[in-house]
């Protein structure tokens, strides 16, 4: 082979291992949304879908109502979301538009320090010092509850939305602040009455790529919300034990046996997991890409 | 005249909502201080030469939590292993090779959903495909593929932006002297973006190192106080074993869970100043 062609053949060689890294993201998704259908999906087959979707979850007596899970779930992301969105929004725009140079160089490694606590010490702490804490402030049985598991999440949903919601901000253009500015108003007006409405799809953005982090979240949630499956229905609900999705499977897994109906109905409620996650990143994602081709992400 | 009340109870509105950012920022940062804060002041007593280097004893109320420490090293060694070259290189496929096609847009979701599949799937998916269908069993070598996985969206992404962060010049300059396109990423463009690369690949190994629910059903032992033979043994592992002493095991004593919350927690956030050393050191130095 000449000098060329070997040169030649490397190349074509090289951009085809790395296409073939590439598109391994693209299989990566797909294997995992196979393997939990095929074995998730006997579940759907084995017990009656009123069952399934019932609202008692007592896997010993064959009960699987994971419709406690689905609701607990809900009350905990919303919650904790309720609880991040103002905090993570002032946090960016203080960061990106009133802080000092020195404030920025503390907040910002602060965040990204608080992006890599591992999800099971913040549990641990929740465990031992925020559920005793809340114990006593709510003078009930238990601190291990719904609304102690959104205030942890809330601190775990902090960095994604803090940092989405900062790139927002980012991308409006310095002439919309020039103009705000140059009409008379102050900068904390130009600030909520400009930049901010400017940059609401992004921030709308970083409340939904924070939602799929809480959502998904599972070590710190089964440590500090007790666990209990109940319908959380009464207005009560917030603080008493709660249980998710994510907790019932980290939970029980362990302990069943492969191949039985309890089992199945686990992985089934990975693959509810699953497509909610990916509902809500595909929306995200595709509002990211829509705005990045028009020039920013606003 | 008229004008400076106005003026002046504008800027009191002003000054007094830039205060309220400002506490919304500390009750954000506050927390994470009385994390780490508590963890350390509680945990450090129980830092000794022993703690960090002996088996565990007396179903793991006594002695050390070596297994633990070693298991954790592993996967996450296991996992960047697997990651880095598929991560990379799929890296310097979107940022070198990939034209604006349907094909990479579909690549660049399948990242992003990757990065938000739950924990705990991941360990469903571990569980499906590794220990169950391709027989590995409950081995370290599934528990670090797993973990490989779910590492990958984030060595991809930050890889990617350290390449695209090279200028252009750099690569024309290399086409004209004649250098092929390959020549022009392997002697030019990753040298210099291998510091933002391994900024990328310490993140992703500090999420890899920090997981538990991956883990829970692909390799974690809860007591197994020897260290792993082989890729197919089992092996213990920092943040489950956190797990397990502080919900499964009843009387455990409070110092040895904090002591082994302060050895997870130091091991993450040193990787973690390391990332930002080299980060910051990388910028400082770069001319262009």
């Amino acid at each position: 082979m000449s000098k060329l062609a070997t040169i030649r053949w490397r190349e074509f060689a090289i951009e085809s291992l790395v296409r073939v890294a590439g598109v391994s993201t693209i299989a990566f998704v797909a294997l995992i949304f196979l393997f939990l259908l095929r074995e998730g999906a006997p579940a759907f087959f084995r017990i009656p879908l009123d069952n399934l979707f019932g609202v008692r979850w007592y896997p010993t007596f064959d009960l699987y109502g994971a419709l406690p899970l689905i609701l607990g779930s809900a009350l905990v992301t919303i919650t904790a979301i309720l609880i991040a969105l103002p905090l993570g929004v002032a946090t960016a725009v203080f960061v990106r538009e009133a802080a000092p140079p020195w404030a920025r160089e503390i907040l910002k490694p602060m965040i990204e320090v608080l992006a890599g606590i591992p999800s099971v010490v913040l549990g641990f702490f929740g465990m031992t010092l925020v559920a005793p804490f809340i114990r006593s402030a709510l003078g009930a049985p238990t601190g291990l509850t719904a609304f102690t598991g959104a205030l942890i999440l809330a601190y775990m949903a902090l960095p994604t939305i803090i940092s989405v919601a900062e790139d927002a901000l980012d991308a409006v253009p310095k002439s919309y602040r020039d103009a705000g500015l140059a009409m008379g108003a102050t900068q904390w007006q130009t600030i909520w009455r400009v930049v901010v409405p400017a940059a609401r799809s992004g921030i709308l953005t970083a409340v939904m790529l924070g939602m799929g982090r809480a959502i998904g979240e599972t070590m710190a949630v089964m440590m500090v919300t007790g666990n209990a499956a109940r319908m959380p229905l009464s207005l009560d609900s917030l603080f008493r034990p709660v249980r998710t999705m994510t907790a019932t499977i980290a939970a029980e897994m362990g302990e069943v046996a492969r191949g039985s109906t309890h089992y199945h109905v686990l992985f089934a409620i990975g693959i509810v997991l699953f497509v909610i996650t990916f509902a809500i990143n595909l929306s995200a994602a595709s509002a990211i890409f829509q705005k990045r081709r028009r020039g920013g992400l606003r | 005249m008229a004008a400076q009340p106005i003026s002046s109870r504008r800027s009191t509105t002003q000054r007094l909502g830039f205060a309220l950012l400002a506490a919304a920022a500390l009750l954000v940062v506050a927390p994470i201080l009385l994390v780490i804060g508590t963890i350390i002041v509680r945990g450090i007593a129980a830092i000794t030469p022993e703690f960090l280097t002996a088996m565990p004893r007396d179903g793991m109320k006594a002695g050390g939590i070596f297994p633990a420490i070693v298991g954790t090293v592993l996967l996450t060694l296991g996992a960047a292993l697997a990651a880095i070259p598929i991560g990379v290189g799929g890296a310097i496929y979107l940022a070198e090779y990939a034209r604006d096609t349907s094909l990479t847009r579909a690549i660049r979701l399948a990242i992003v959903n990757l990065a938000g599949i739950p924990s705990v799937v991941y360990g469903l998916f571990g569980l499906g495909l590794f220990v169950l269908f391709l027989r590995f069993g409950t081995s370290i070598l599934a528990g670090a593929l797993t973990l490989a996985i779910m590492t990958l969206p984030i060595i991809i992404s930050t890889a990617e932006e350290a390449l695209r962060a090279v200028p252009t010049e750099f690569r024309t300059v290399n086409a004209s002297l004649g250098g092929t396109r390959w020549q022009g990423i392997r002697q030019i463009v990753l040298p210099q973006a291998l510091p933002g690369i391994i900024t990328g690949v310490i993140l992703g190994l500090l999420r890899a190192a920090g997981e538990t629910a991956p883990i829970l059903f692909t390799v974690a032992a809860f007591y197994l106080p020897r260290l792993p033979r082989s890729p197919f043994d089992q092996t213990m592992a920092l943040p489950y074993h956190l797990y397990i002493i502080s919900t499964q095991v009843p009387g455990m004593p409070l110092e040895i869970q904090y002591g082994t919350a302060l050895v997870l927690l130091a091991l993450v956030l040193s990787l973690n100043v390391t990332a930002t050393v080299i980060r910051s050191r990388f910028r400082r130095r770069r001319q262009w």
